[in-house]
């Protein structure tokens, strides 16, 4: 990576937690840059406004979260396995990035108006989304999971797990979140299987 | 062959006759029939009876083959497979016409057992004819475009070189697909489907079944009649050119959790799927009105 695109890098992650925590309308460049230690001038000219900002980090936060589920799509693995290694990523990625999770239900989610010129559809998180269809789709082919609609499925994986990671952040949930993945997965695949 | 008449057989195994029916719809069939005459043809007015082919040898330059194969199947208590050696080894060329002869097609739900195409049973190479492969030209559809097979025969009549693919078919009209020409192709690119039988808006590939994606073949470059092709028209191609035709359910497309289960020829799941997002997330108000 050059040394531009790891201070891009750097910016995205720092905005994607200010977002995460104090919510995207009371976040100012300003507080971005001071943040950053850099001026707002030279923050600007990595990104042009607020709302670029926020869509280049949905994207990024899409394409982590992509690139890990391929991973597990390409492992010559049953799809009950790539159930529960799905689980496991994304609370992984809930308890160890906690901002990236929190971006996506908090601002994404929240904000659809910052989004709508750009992000349009699931175009921003469509390299998430395109893994997710890959994963429902093999299950399928290979006899494993029920055929229907993509988004009864889809809502009843993603709701899930966006619920949990959500009450977790509320402090509600008693136990940790890597203690309920083999309920959990054990759960969404019962939900999905074709048996 | 340059020079004179070619001399063509055209024998028929198990077959609909749809093949010589398509033929007949050939509109230069007068200059055809100065340049090449049938010494025998299952309909068509030929020099021989099919008792004189089965009794004597007669001479042939291009065999024609019309029709599944099937050991068990017999013509006039020849069994097939003893006629088609018989004038195989003596022609120049052999032709299978459409997806019967090629691959076993329709047919090969006939009650003959071991039912296939001359060389090939689906996707499955056969070794029976093997000897034949270097004379052979495969010319699957169902039934074969009429342009297609007299183009091929004044092609070998003319010497000239036909460059084929994996299935013995001239790339020259099998090399693209189905969709290449098609009129429909801006409501593909948008993924808008809206489609009602014979109406001409919407694409028939997203839920009407249309296979021509991802089917090899000129329908849409060589028109039919030379007027009109099955998708134009607002019907979804059924893939009759193909190994497994027919496949079932040829009005619905078959989906896996929303993803259709063939796709584009050569195009992988994940760039289909991410261009499908991208393309899905806007509406075109114009490709969503009639057109008129």
């Amino acid at each position: 990576m050059d040394k531009k695109e790891a201070k891009r890098v750097e910016i995205i992650n720092v905005a994607l937690e200010l977002f995460a925590t104090k919510g995207f309308y009371s976040t100012t460049i300003p507080d971005i840059a001071k943040a950053l230690n850099m001026s707002v001038g030279n923050l600007y000219n990595y990104f042009k406004s607020k709302d670029i900002l926020a869509k280049e980090i949905i994207k990024y936060i899409s394409h982590y979260l992509g690139n890990k589920l391929k991973e597990i799509n390409m492992m010559p693995i049953s799809t009950k396995e790539k159930t529960k290694k799905i689980v496991e990523v994304y609370f992984e990625t809930a308890k160890n990035r906690p901002h990236m999770i929190d971006y996506f239900l908090r601002v994404y989610l929240s904000n659809r108006e910052v989004f709508k010129d750009g992000c349009e559809g699931m175009i921003c998180v469509s390299e998430f989304v395109t893994e997710i269809m890959i994963y429902f789709e093999e299950g399928v082919r290979r006899g494993e999971l029920k055929n229907q609609d993509f988004f009864s499925a889809f809502g009843l994986f993603m709701g899930y797990l966006g619920g949990m990671v959500f009450l977790k952040g509320e402090n509600i949930l008693p136990k940790e979140l890597e203690e309920y993945i083999d309920d959990i997965s054990n759960n969404i695949y019962r939900a999905l299987s074709a048996k | 062959m340059q020079n004179r008449r070619v001399k063509l057989l055209w024998l028929s195994a198990i077959a609909c006759n749809g093949n010589a029916h398509s033929f007949l719809n050939y509109p230069n069939l007068e200059q055809f029939l100065k340049d090449f005459s049938f010494v025998y043809h299952p309909i068509l007015e030929s020099l021989y009876s099919l008792e004189d082919i089965i009794n004597k040898q007669v001479e042939c330059d291009i065999l024609l083959i019309e029709g599944a194969i099937s050991p068990e199947f017999k013509k006039a208590n020849t069994p097939i497979i003893n006629l088609i050696s018989k004038y195989a080894n003596i022609a120049k060329k052999v032709i299978t016409i459409g997806t019967c002869a090629t691959f076993g097609g329709i047919f090969k739900e006939s009650g003959y057992r071991f039912t296939t195409g001359l060389h090939f049973e689906k996707e499955k190479e056969l070794f029976l004819f093997s000897s034949l492969k270097d004379k052979t030209i495969s010319l699957s559809g169902c039934p074969i475009h009429p342009e297609v097979l007299v183009s091929t025969l004044y092609a070998i009549k003319e010497d000239l070189e036909l460059h084929l693919d994996r299935f013995l078919r001239p790339k020259e009209f099998y090399a693209y697909t189905i969709h290449s020409g098609c009129t429909r192709n801006e409501y593909f690119e948008y993924k808008i489907d809206n489609h009602q039988f014979g109406r001409l808006e919407g694409c028939m590939f997203y839920e009407h079944g249309c296979q021509a994606p991802f089917s090899h073949g000129s329908c849409n470059r060589i028109l039919w009649n030379g007027v009109n092709s099955k998708t134009r028209n607002g019907e979804p191609c059924h893939g009759c050119t193909e190994p497994d035709f027919p496949k079932q359910n040829l009005f619905r497309t078959k989906k896996n959790m929303g993803v259709p289960q063939f796709l584009p020829l050569g195009v992988s799941k994940r760039a289909y799927l991410t261009l499908a997002g991208v393309t899905k997330a806007f509406k075109i108000k114009r490709l969503e009105e009639d057109l008129f």
